[in-house]
């Protein structure tokens, strides 16, 4: 058996290849910004006797008179019309409980999913009964988000059938604050296979489904084997985002497309050594700064 | 003194450290992926991981939720391979309760706790090498983390102990100084607005002298903020160059 023995080299100091930062203004907690009364407090801040104080490290933002710091990693903080992709957590009365990497669970509440048979059906109390048969303990959905509680707990909805229960693949889990803001986070990659790119960190990854089930309302879910070479893809895609995650690039089709490309030339298991990661994730960078002009 | 002089008449101590200097501070941050934060510390030979996760929703029983701010529960454990004898209990023997709670209040009194009602934050702290100061090394490694995490604090927490011995107060004790018996004093600060968060004391010591070693204790809490301090801004300085355009718009 052939055995691979590789030294462990000191991760370089990416500061040095990208020069540093821009006059960007960093502060750490307890850091005064300002003494000046005229400003509004914003998130990551507080004010003790007029002056203002970061309360996390991160880069101070001004939007005209409103100061926030912006920390780099923190908990997902929901907006009305994200996309998230979650797991059911509980079962309750007339709603589910969805673990979306915020600070609390988030709600799914029978009156916001499409029940199979159509979208005017009233929920009788059969349907409540019947709730863990939709979804249960464990189970991952996609979902969008349709108000944010005063506590900060999101309420979430299905209504649509992009959304709902989602079948064989494989999740990637990276920190929110990767993932760009798009027109749409659903895409089908020419690679053959799609991709769910949610607002909360969540990356769903599956094969292209052939045509649309419908009636279900998504809470059914197709048990037939994936075809090996999916399921290469699919892998060769997991690895890429996690070397994009590593590497702290933006996530959105084209970066993950560009580094799927540049990855073709490895195999897939070697795309989780770190001298391949810095590789393609170089390479990627490079075209896409070459394509922004 | 039998044998062993913790303090020479040059006024070196065992390790050739003056009665002020610290011991030499290396620390990491997010060392962990699957953490919401993480970091790593060593100060001389003592070492600490924490890990942070959080702010989430309540896990276990319910009724510990509170409705106007978030739970702080902390975990201190300590290596079976961290002490010169193999221990047999990692963690939850008396010791470590103990310190448990101390840890606990240390934090809630410096995150914001208010911002996160009903949820919350796991402090996870483990000592992989116990060479004296334990209780304060953990929580310049849990401060790291909990600022990794991105969860809002008053200020950085930074902890350091103090002895008294020869009519000297001595700054961050190591093992052999702390096993003399000498009185020794634990001071968690908050070192921006100098409050204490915690400050607990071992033996007898007399309270002329409580001043000069309070002092000195404080001292070394700044001197520790300096270095962590330095730390978190290498790190922010390296996220923001890798994360790049987005800062700037």
């Amino acid at each position: 058996m052939a055995v691979e023995v590789r030294l462990p080299a000191a991760q370089k100091r990416v500061s040095e290849e990208l020069g540093t930062g821009s006059g960007l203004h960093l502060v750490t907690p307890g850091d005064t910004i300002t003494t000046d009364t005229g400003f509004m407090r914003g998130h990551g801040t507080y004010t003790e006797d007029d002056k203002l104080v970061a309360s996390v490290a991160g880069v101070v933002e001004r939007v005209n008179k409103l100061i926030c710091v912006r920390a780099l990693k923190a908990r997902y903080n929901g907006e009305v019309g994200d996309i998230v992709v979650g797991r059911i957590t509980e079962v309750q009365q007339k709603r589910w409980k969805v673990d979306t990497n915020s600070r609390l669970d988030s709600v799914l509440i029978l009156s916001a999913v499409n029940l199979p048979g159509g979208e005017l059906r009233r929920r009788s109390a059969k349907d409540e009964l019947a709730m863990r048969d939709y979804l249960q303990e464990g189970d991952l959905i996609s979902a969008e988000v349709q108000a944010v509680y005063s506590d900060g707990a999101l309420s979430l909805h299905t209504r649509s059938l992009k959304y709902g229960k989602l079948g064989q693949g494989v999740l990637v889990r990276v920190s929110p604050s990767l993932i760009k803001r798009r027109k749409t986070h659903f895409h089908n990659l020419p690679c053959g296979a799609s991709i769910i790119l949610a607002n909360n960190g969540f990356i769903w990854l599956c094969a292209t489904p052939k045509e649309m089930e419908e009636e279900a309302g998504g809470f059914i879910t197709n048990l037939e084997p994936v075809a090996l070479s999916d399921r290469e893809v699919i892998s060769r895609l997991r690895n890429c985002i996690l070397a994009l995650a590593s590497q702290k690039m933006l996530l959105y089709d084209t970066s993950v497309l560009y580094c799927y490309e540049a990855s073709l030339a490895h195999q897939i298991k070697e795309l989780l050594k770190v001298e391949v990661i810095e590789d393609i994730v170089m390479e990627t960078r490079q075209r896409l700064l070459e394509q922004e002009g | 003194m039998a044998g062993l002089e913790l303090l020479s008449d040059q006024g070196y101590r065992v390790d050739g450290r003056k009665a002020g200097e610290l011991r030499k501070i290396r620390a990491r941050m997010g060392v962990f992926a699957q953490a919401d934060g993480s970091a790593y510390i060593e100060q001389g030979n003592t070492k600490a991981l924490a890990v942070v996760y959080g702010p989430h929703e309540i896990r276990g029983s319910r009724s510990k939720m509170l409705h106007d701010r978030s739970v702080v529960n902390c975990q201190y454990s300590m290596a079976t391979f961290s002490t010169g004898e193999r221990k047999r209990r990692p963690h939850g023997d008396r010791k470590s309760s103990e310190m448990t709670l101390h840890l606990k209040q240390t934090f809630e009194a410096a995150i914001l706790t208010q911002l996160y009602p009903r949820s919350q934050i796991d402090i996870y702290v483990q000592i992989l090498q116990a060479d004296g100061g334990n209780y304060c090394t953990c929580v310049n490694a849990a401060t790291l983390a909990v600022i990794d995490a991105g969860i809002p604090m008053r200020d950085y927490v930074c902890a350091s102990s103090a002895g008294f011995i020869e009519d000297t107060p001595l700054a961050d004790l190591s093992y052999v100084e702390e096993a003399a018996g000498g009185p020794q004093l634990a001071l968690a600060l908050l070192p921006k607005s100098d409050q204490i968060a915690l400050l607990e004391m071992n033996s007898r010591l007399h309270e002329d002298h409580l001043e000069r070693v309070m002092d000195a204790a404080s001292k070394a809490c700044k001197d520790v903020y300096a270095v962590l301090d330095q730390v978190v801004r290498e790190h922010l300085q390296e996220l923001t160059t890798l994360l790049g355009d987005r800062t700037a718009a």
